[in-house]
């Protein structure tokens, strides 16, 4: 496929591989943050390409793992009901909540319905004016423009049947908690390539500077991390902490301005709990008060369901980058895709699933 | 943040082991799918010709090897490029008997109408499956009709029966593959699952990507005749490449290990699936069947698939190994390995 086998080139990858075995003098820990990042990186295997000296970590970049238990635990009961019709993009519907998913809600009877898109959850709202259309709104600053736009368009139509239930994400905040974090080993990070194509990168220069780590924004094939990580082994064995970007392709310093604009409009900066991390100040977004009649926490009585994460899950080590999922004494045993324990096995693109599913074997043998 | 604990300090939170009810996954042809028969059905009907779990049972009457399979169909919608129910429906059958090594004979087809259903559309079907049995020597003897209130099915499922004659000295269980065959693919792989999820409501894409629902019995006769190192074969099907492969790794006990680069698919499905977040290797087949061959003869059982107009682009995409028992492992491009696992339910789109 063209524009995607040049990304995906055993040479190419090769060569940037022995590179990076060829400057990196010292041992150094970098964080991938986004999840799709952890899923190429375990797919393709590119910690078998990379030398001893260079540790990957993964970050909590999976949407789906860090939405709180609380918010799966009211989308479902949302579900329930039998005049609510909810919303949602497909991966949320294994997340277990603290007693049940919606793939379980949807087989007592729930009507569930799968979306790529929110503007697919608008239809469903037009076409079904006699139920009340809930959309599951969760992401990172990637998917949120699109959900943002929803609101606008159900506030613009004036349909009254379409509501969100938002919990969403920001990536900037979640790396200032984890470098604040005293247990912090990351001494430099792959900032996620499709975050910034949406927000630009100013606000990770103030993070560069303030805790001296260099930043690189990357793509998601094997060869742009490759790249990204022979970036950051410069910039470290030479002692910098600059921003730089390696997926010029899709990335601008400035972003995605439209887009950014569609995010103000509709949403406000809010604190925000992560499942297994907890709550993270600024971290995530809130619908402004003008959006109050599509905001699902507003419109339904949810303030009573509230859930505890349990205090204290491997999964917020493996979420900060502390510990490997293989460091986990459940891991591939007690916890599987299956049976998922804890948050990062749930989705694809936690890091314990992208463990279990490509690269137990290594672990194993 | 939370500090970090000792291993011995941390526990995970415990949320759901227990299934309680049935979930769409257990249909998937996954992990839940194999689960289900495990659970349920291997202890209910214990037998000797069940136990071995193939694609279709066989059984010995008077002397002949008969094989038998069933299956059901609900696919929607009704009618995709490439095909529809009845089509798919017969083909399923016929190469579920197929790749056991037996000439299909008969079918039988009962059929779950929902009240409503337009008679023409029953009459399409019909008329497909006709066509289709025709074309492949196979006669529809028998039949069962049902109809259920209105919104209580999904316009039409057909439930088929075939039974075929199986050579008297073959044996092609799953439990027969050995360390150093050779692993054929029958030709490119996802069409069927990127045909059908490319007309999905609230999913639709262009795209010129048809089904490749197939009878795949004259395939698997020519790889048979030119080989006789044949140890087993499978037809790919909702659970993709990677669910057949697993289940012989699982059932032989043996690895197996796939090189990616060997592995055809065509640019299509390739430029669909990574739209959709979806793994080519988990996409379903109605047309495509694996080999495991020995592998002196297997040079043989490929030349035989690439003169055959259904496996023109037939590979050799990698061998069954004496390590990691049970597992698939692939050579990725990158030259690096990874697992091909069974996947629990069905694959679920990501949101980014």
């Amino acid at each position: 496929m063209k524009y995607l086998d040049e990304y995906r080139d055993g040479k190419i990858a090769r060569a940037l591989a022995a590179e990076i075995a060829a400057i990196a003098i010292r041992p150094w820990v970098l964080m991938e943050i986004c999840g799709g990042q952890t899923h190429t990186i375990m797919r393709y295997g590119l910690d078998e390409l990379l030398p001893r000296t260079v540790e990957l970590v993964h970050g909590p970049g999976c949407p789906v793992c860090v939405t709180p238990l609380e918010t799966v635990d009211r989308a479902i009961a949302l579900a329930l009901r039998p005049e609510v019709i909810l919303v949602s993009y497909g991966d949320m519907l294994r997340v277990p909540g603290s007693t049940s998913d919606l793939f379980r809600a949807k087989a007592q009877g729930a009507d569930v319905r799968i979306v790529y898109s929110p503007v697919e959850a608008l239809k469903t709202a037009k076409a079904n004016p006699d139920r009340k259309v809930v959309f599951l709104s969760i992401g990172f600053e990637t998917t949120a423009p699109a959900n943002a736009m929803a609101a606008y368009q159900a506030k613009r139509e004036d349909l009254k049947n379409f509501s969100m239930l938002v919990s969403h994400v920001l990536v900037p905040p979640a790396v200032r908690a984890l470098l604040a974090s005293p247990s912090n080993r990351v001494q430099g990070f792959i900032a996620p390539g499709h975050v910034c194509t949406v927000m630009g990168f100013e606000e990770y220069e103030s993070l560069a500077s303030d805790f001296s780590v260099p930043i690189v924004v990357g793509g998601f094939e094997p060869v742009d991390l490759l790249q990204a990580i022979l970036m950051l082994v410069r910039q470290l064995e030479n002692g910098e902490t600059r921003v730089e970007n390696q997926y010029v392709r899709s990335v601008s310093y400035e972003g995605n301005r439209p887009a950014q604009q569609i995010l103000k409009e509709v949403f406000e900066i809010a604190d925000q709990k992560w499942r297994g991390i907890g709550v993270i100040p600024g971290s995530g977004l809130r619908l402004r008060e003008e959006y109050a009649m599509h905001d699902a926490e507003k419109i339904f009585d949810l303030d009573l369901i509230s859930a505890d994460e349990p205090a204290e899950c491997i999964s917020a080590l493996v979420l900060q980058g502390v510990k490997k999922p293989v460091d986990c004494p459940a891991f591939a045993i007690h916890c599987t895709p299956e049976n998922p324990l804890g948050a990062p096995m749930v989705s694809a693109e936690g890091a314990c699933a992208a463990y279990y599913h490509y690269r137990r074997h290594a672990v194993a043998s | 943040m939370a500090n970090p604990k000792t291993i011995a300090e941390i526990s995970c939170p415990t949320p759901l082991t227990t299934r309680d009810s049935v979930l769409l996954g257990h249909g998937s042809g996954g992990k839940l799918s194999a689960e289900l028969v495990r659970d349920i059905f291997l202890p209910a009907f214990a037998n000797p010709a069940l136990a071995k779990l193939n694609d279709q049972a066989i059984v010995r009457i008077n002397g002949s090897l008969i094989a038998v399979t069933t299956d059901s169909f609900v696919v929607s919608p009704l009618f995709f490029p490439g095909g529809d129910i009845g089509s798919l429906a017969v083909h399923g059958t016929i190469n579920d008997l197929a790749v056991g090594g037996a000439q299909p004979l008969y079918m039988s087809a009962a059929f779950i109408v929902e009240e409503g259903l337009a008679m023409d559309t029953l009459r399409r079907v019909a008329d497909s499956m006709q066509q289709a049995a025709a074309a492949a020597g196979v006669q529809i003897v028998t039949g069962d009709t049902k109809v259920v209130e209105k919104g209580k099915g999904d316009g039409l499922f057909i439930s088929a029966t075939g039974i075929g004659l199986v050579p008297d000295d073959l044996d092609l269980s799953a439990d027969r593959a050995k360390p150093g065959d050779h692993i054929l693919l029958s030709g490119p792989i996802g069409e069927h699952g990127i045909a059908i999820l490319a007309q999905r409501e609230g999913l639709q894409f262009e795209s010129t990507i048809t089904s490749d629902s197939a009878a795949l019995h004259t395939l698997a006769a020519a790889i048979l005749k030119a080989s006789d190192g044949v140890r087993c074969m499978r037809d790919l099907t909702r659970g993709g490449l990677s669910s057949a492969l697993n289940e012989i790794a699982g059932q032989s006990r043996v690895g197996i290990q796939i090189e990616e680069k060997l592995i055809p698919i065509r640019e299509e499905v390739k430029g669909a699936c990574e739209m959709l977040g979806l793994d080519p290797l988990y996409v379903a087949n109605e047309g495509k069947l694996i080999a495991i061959v020995e592998p002196n003869t297997s040079h043989r059982a490929l030349e035989a698939m690439r003169s055959h107009p259904r496996a023109a682009s037939a590979e050799v995409i990698g061998k069954i190994t004496g390590v990691n028992s049970g597992l698939v492992t692939m050579k990725t491009l990158l030259g690096t390995t990874r697992i091909v696992d069974m996947l629990a339910g069905d694959q679920l789109p990501r949101i980014c």
